[in-house]
């Protein structure tokens, strides 16, 4: 089969390039599994650090200053409230995440949005956990 | 005409059929539940700035846990962290039910209602035990 001649106009780098070509690098970042993953090994590790949580709270519910300072002196205690601090910031700002790539239309405001998910996450981890280091250390 | 489908003219394309959305289905309970899992995760998300206050508070000082105490005890304050335990509980239940999904079972009919119904139920009454409990502790009831 021959191709019949006729004048071919000077191609564009866009004509030549191929579907697949074209398509390559538009998808997902191909970080999905791993979020997917991490969201959920931090939902079984909160679900346990969440219940004892809510029972040492419980227990401590509306006590006074030297009964807290008393509690989190003690290293179990510290570690009960650092872990669920980690595993708890991943999983809300994996899952903040998710909210604002479903909601937020606009490419700038995603981004920004983003990036003070990220940011909100960690100064309230780093603080939570400054206070815990700081009661279980003395002071 | 939906929102979408005016943006598409303005935007000078034709409107095309868009798949079927929430206003379309009739509420169903585990399509509520799964809008109580996003918003109560919204309000979680919020909610740990309670947590890290407390825990800040009791590293500040007598004083200022005594302040930040007093604003978390009051009746406002309660019910703030009525409301905190059952978003926690509610999303805590909502979300061993996708652990259960995530494992391939539970996806016919009647499992999908009764976790809903495990999940609804379960959040209130978990939410009651552990307020009856602190209340009792505290001497208030």
């Amino acid at each position: 089969m021959s191709t019949p001649l006729r004048p071919t106009p000077s191609p564009t780098a866009a004509e030549i390039r191929t579907p697949l070509a074209r398509a390559r690098g538009l998808g997902s970042a191909k970080a999905g599994a791993e979020h997917f993953w991490l969201q959920r090994v931090t939902a079984v590790a909160n679900v346990v650090l969440v219940i004892a949580l809510v029972v040492l709270i419980v227990t401590l519910a509306g006590a006074d200053h030297a009964s807290v300072r008393t509690a989190l002196k003690n290293p179990l205690v510290s570690l009960l409230f650092l872990a669920f601090i980690v595993s708890g910031m991943t999983h809300m700002r994996l899952g903040m995440q998710t909210i604002i790539e479903d909601y937020v239309r606009g490419e700038g405001a995603k981004f920004a949005l983003l990036m003070l998910n990220t940011f909100f996450a960690v100064m309230v981890g780093l603080t939570s956990v400054y206070a815990v280091l700081k009661l279980s250390f003395g002071a | 005409m939906l929102m979408a489908q005016a943006n598409q003219k303005a935007a000078g394309r034709p409107a095309r059929p868009l798949s079927p959305h929430l206003s379309i289905y009739r509420l169903s309970n585990s399509m509520l539940m799964s809008i109580l899992h996003r918003i109560t995760g919204g309000a979680l998300y919020f909610g740990t700035l309670l947590l890290a206050w407390w825990l800040v508070a009791a590293a500040v000082g007598p004083s200022y846990y005594a302040f930040v105490n007093g604003v978390l005890w009051s009746w406002p304050g309660k019910i703030v962290l009525i409301g905190y335990t059952w978003a926690l509980m509610h999303h805590m239940l909502g979300g061993i039910r996708h652990l259960i999904w995530d494992t391939g079972r539970g996806f016919d009919l009647k499992s999908v209602n009764t976790l809903s119904n495990v999940t609804l139920i379960g959040s209130l009454a978990l939410t009651a035990l552990i307020w009856l409990v602190a209340l009792r502790m505290k001497g208030l009831l």
